[in-house]
């Protein structure tokens, strides 16, 4: 149940971010991604969860195990909460919702139209997904924006009880959640700048 | 993916889900064609076939930039292609709900619309069985079109242009098959080719589009 990367090299939009990026998530454990703005770390979530190709480097462990959750929720603002997140719990194998709704406090909310939710509701909707898909590792993209303290406490307690459970967990955040995780700065990762070789120098 | 498809389904019929969009266009058309034409009933009974061809396929055409852009944009795309459902079976459950909600309801309209344009009594059998072969097509040939051009800001032209060519043939050969039906004229070869060509297309493209899909996400 180990994430393996080894030597990871990845792009964004053809231009390298992060190069020789190693690291091994064990189950039960937390990794937390650091970096500043535009350091990669939405492209790395992406690479892993198969959204796109690494450069170079090897991702083992990965295949059909990862359940992402990005910048946006994939909520259907005409769709009621319990019909969203009964769409996802049938993708992802028919689990029961109610954990999930519970997890995060929806029941109240629950034959509310999604379009009508705040933007904290929404994203607490979009975290519960999580809790259905049953899959081992999570690749949270920022999960925490637009929640309040108490919401974020909500949101730490399910990844605790995630990785109770032996699950696994690669956050990228910028704030402090409370899980004993272990810190990845991907900075010193940062892809040195790519020189220009094709151009000839040496004609000038 | 049948949770997929009822969820696709539910959408198109809830407020601002665009179902009956392509059925009102395809009504336009076909009551202002006789307005504009001239009231010569035989001169209808002669267009008939075409016009309604010509307004169900772009009827067709009329709702497909919104098939995969909605789910692109709320990024329901990125987490299904990260569920355990293959990308083929995505865009071809999508191309069946577009289908549903636009392609069939044009076929069971086309019968009342042709009593409108002066259709000859034979062509009304034929009408419909071209336009049931023939639209499914339509919608599998617009999700490649869609997926192609998902992610693009106003796509929607782009995405006519690319789409128009590819709907020639099934154009051709299925207004093809109403017009001899309607002349009572044998219809076997066009019928051939207008299934032979949704066969095709439904059969391949499947492949074509969630390859194209799998690129754009990147």
């Amino acid at each position: 149940m180990t994430l393996t990367v080894t030597d990871l090299a990845i792009a964004r939009g053809g231009i390298p971010v992060l190069e020789g990026l190693s690291f091994r998530l064990e189950s039960g454990q937390a990794l937390i991604l650091r970096g500043p703005n535009g350091a990669g770390k939405t492209t790395l979530l992406r690479t892993l969860a198969g959204l796109q190709r690494p450069l170079a480097g090897h991702i083992d462990g990965a295949e059909d195990r990862i359940a992402y959750a990005g910048h946006s929720d994939g909520l259907k603002p005409t769709l009621s909460v319990t019909e969203n997140l009964t769409f996802w719990a049938s993708v992802f194998g028919g689990r029961d919702i109610g954990p999930a709704l519970q997890a995060f406090r929806l029941d109240d909310l629950a034959d509310r139209h999604a379009g009508n939710l705040s933007a904290g509701q929404k994203r607490r909707l979009g975290l519960s997904r999580l809790l259905v898909t049953g899959r081992p590792i999570w690749m949270l993209d920022e999960p925490t924006v637009s929640l309040d303290r108490e919401a974020v406490a909500m949101f730490a307690d399910a990844v605790r009880a995630h990785l109770a459970q032996g699950g696994s967990a690669l956050i990228a955040t910028h704030i402090d959640l409370g899980l004993d995780g272990t810190i990845l700065d991907v900075g010193p990762y940062k892809a040195k700048p790519v020189l220009d070789s094709d151009f000839d120098g040496g004609f000038l | 993916m049948i949770a997929l498809l009822k969820r696709d389904l539910v959408l198109a019929l809830r407020a601002g889900g665009g179902f009956g969009l392509g059925l009102a266009f395809f009504l336009i058309v076909t009551v202002l064609v006789p307005f504009s034409v001239g009231p010569q009933s035989s001169l209808l009974g002669t267009i008939a076939p075409g016009v309604l061809w010509l307004g169900a396929l772009l009827a067709c055409l009329l709702s497909l930039d919104r098939l995969l852009a909605l789910d692109w944009e709320d990024g329901t795309l990125d987490l299904l292609a990260t569920a355990p459902l293959p990308l083929e079976s995505v865009v071809t459950i999508k191309a069946l709900a577009h289908w549903l909600t636009t392609g069939l309801p044009l076929v069971l309209a086309a019968p009342v619309l042709g009593v409108l344009l002066n259709l000859p009594g034979p062509g009304f059998l034929w009408m419909v069985i071209s336009l049931a072969l023939g639209t499914p097509a339509l919608s599998v040939i617009g999700t490649f079109g869609a997926a192609l051009t998902v992610g693009l800001k106003r796509g929607g032209l782009l995405l006519s242009l690319l789409v128009l060519p590819l709907y020639v043939p099934t154009l051709i050969y299925g207004a093809e098959v109403a017009r001899r039906g309607a002349e009572g004229m044998t219809v076997a070869t066009p019928l051939m080719m207008l299934a032979g060509i949704s066969a095709a297309v439904i059969a391949l493209l499947p492949f074509a589009s969630a390859a194209v899909l799998r690129v754009n996400l990147r």
